[in-house]
């Protein structure tokens, strides 16, 4: 089953750290991600830029073009994993592992259609 | 990664929000500031215990306003009467504040204080203190340390330049639009200026200036955050992550500063260039041209050329053309004659800044500029003439001696044109 990780932070927060954490923050996930891609788990992954970036569309008969992202939130979406794993629980210690010693929430949601694209990245 | 430091980062990213909306409520700036930093002390008891609230904007605001009023009703048990309608005030339950957070009161409470930090006595250095001590809350000694004053200098200063903010009249009603707009545009000013002020460091003063542009993204972000569809702020931000993107390459091994032709690119800072890149993209849907957003578009050319010799010139010239419509200055002209150097020339372009010389008699980099120009037209003599002038105007070591290097090749080349003269 696939599943994805979906990470939610408070991005002033995370925009606040220094250099060192940041980097340090993405070398622990790296220990976590290169294990899941040994074992061939490891789908496309993804770090979005902060939400000032963004752009939303609403849709409807004449869809309009809004700035900022979909919602306001106290924490925003602001990457995601794509894991394979066999069961929920695997899923799950997965994005413990992801999450240990960070703030924040990851949220796991099994995947209904995966198209992996045209795009060779 | 300690807790307390995630409690720290917590804290810091949630001060401009919670001051501000703690100004709102107390309407006096030391009340506001001591009722935050209340609330941080129960914060560091309570989270390590209990865990991060949902909102910790809105606890740190609940917190700190009971803090005060709790003070204030103790204060009333020994007065005659007592306060009842600020008694009554405290029933609201965080819920109730976040939803208040949430509303359009959040974002003017921001501004305000930052505007509050743009008085117009103030002169510009001080304004940056103050907002650096009050909206973005470094401490008395790291912002010493970035204006390489003494501590006590320091603390003076922000003293006394809250001395005369406490005495102006911000008033605290909603701003109306043209009022919130004026407010807005001074904030954005200031916000730039401390960039700025981290920017235009040289030397072996650089590294320790770094955090005031840190400081100004943040405050940027921040305010790009709050009001999402102003192009002239995804313009401001946009500019400073693109300026920023460079500093890896703007010093060399000794400390001085290297210009931008010479600038080894790939140091240059990607993630912020492509965020700076995406930023004029939304500003440019607008189609409402502001001077941020051409000078972003400006450093959004010089990001796209991977070296220097691959600039695209004329696209900077009809930039700076637009520039000078939107903001005539000489100094937007003379930046201008450089493109139009590489795109038309050097003559043109000292016919160019020619018009300028009464203006700009006291400015660095005129004398830079018409030295270079003159030097490129082979008029030696006129070109030194520049330098010297240049020389005596520089502002730093790194600037005098990127004259003196001209100066050096000016003094090479008569040398071998005079020797190739006496052979032939």
């Amino acid at each position: 089953m696939l599943y994805a990780i979906l990470c939610y932070h408070d991005e002033a927060e995370v925009n606040s750290w220094p250099k060192e954490k940041d980097d340090a923050v993405l070398a622990k996930r790296a220990v976590v991600t290169q294990k899941l891609a040994a074992q061939g788990k490891l789908g496309p992954v993804a770090r979005l830029m902060p939400t000032t970036a963004a752009t939303t569309v609403r849709s409807g008969r004449e869809p309009w073009v809004i700035d900022g992202p979909f919602a306001e939130t106290k924490e925003q979406l602001l990457g995601f994993y794509i894991v394979d794993c066999a069961t929920l629980e695997e899923a799950l210690e997965a994005a413990r592992e992801l999450g240990r010693d960070e703030t924040g929430a990851l949220e796991v949601r099994p995947l209904r259609v995966f198209m992996p694209g045209s795009r060779t990245a | 990664v300690t807790e307390i430091g995630w409690i720290d980062s917590v804290l810091r990213s949630a001060r401009p929000q919670a001051v501000s909306a703690l100004l709102r409520y107390f309407r006096e700036l030391d009340q506001a500031e001591e009722a935050f930093q209340e609330a941080c002390l129960r914060a560091l008891k309570n989270w390590t215990v209990n865990g991060p609230p949902r909102d910790p904007t809105a606890w740190l605001i609940m917190v700190g306003r009971n803090s005060i009023l709790d003070d204030v009703r103790r204060q009333s048990r020994n007065r005659p009467l007592p306060a009842d309608e600020v008694i009554s005030d405290l029933d609201d339950t965080e819920a109730d504040l976040a939803e208040r957070l949430d509303s359009s009161h959040y974002r003017d409470d921001v501004v305000r204080l930052l505007f509050i930090c743009c008085h117009p006595d103030l002169p510009a250095t001080q304004q940056i203190a103050l907002a650096l001590r009050i909206v973005s809350g470094l401490s008395v000694k790291e912002i010493a340390r970035a204006f390489l004053v003494s501590e006590s200098a320091m603390e003076q200063r922000i003293t006394r330049a809250k001395g005369r903010v406490a005495k102006a009249d911000v008033p605290f009603e909603t701003p109306g639009a043209i009022e919130r707009a004026e407010r807005l545009a001074a904030v954005a000013a200031m916000v730039y200026l401390l960039f700025n002020e981290g920017y235009s460091a040289s030397g072996g003063t650089v590294h320790v200036r770094v955090p005031l542009c840190e400081e100004a993204i943040r405050l940027a972000r921040l305010l790009l955050r709050l009001f999402p569809s102003e192009p002239e702020i995804m313009g401001l931000t946009a500019l400073l992550l693109l300026q920023h993107a460079r500093a890896p390459a703007r010093l060399d091994a000794d400390g001085s500063i290297v210009l931008l032709e010479e600038q080894d690119r790939g140091l240059w800072d990607r993630d912020m260039i492509a965020e700076g890149l995406a930023l004029i993209d939304k500003a440019l849907r607008h189609r409402r041209p502001g001077p941020y957003q051409v000078q972003a578009a400006i450093a959004g050319v010089h990001a796209h050329a991977a070296r220097a010799e691959d600039t695209d010139w004329a696209e900077i010239d009809q930039l700076y053309a637009t520039l000078e419509r939107l903001q005539p200055s000489p100094v937007i002209t003379l930046n201008r004659a450089v493109a139009v150097s590489k795109v038309q020339g050097p003559g043109t372009a000292l016919t160019m800044i020619e018009p300028l010389a009464s203006q700009l008699s006291g400015y660095f980099h005129f004398f830079g500029l018409k030295g270079a120009l003159l030097m490129q037209l082979g008029r030696a003599a006129e070109a030194r003439v520049a330098f010297d002038q240049a020389i005596a105007l520089a502002n730093t070591a790194a600037e005098a001696a990127h004259i003196r290097a001209h100066l050096d090749r000016l003094v090479r080349e008569s040398a071998s044109n005079s020797r190739a003269g006496a052979s032939s």
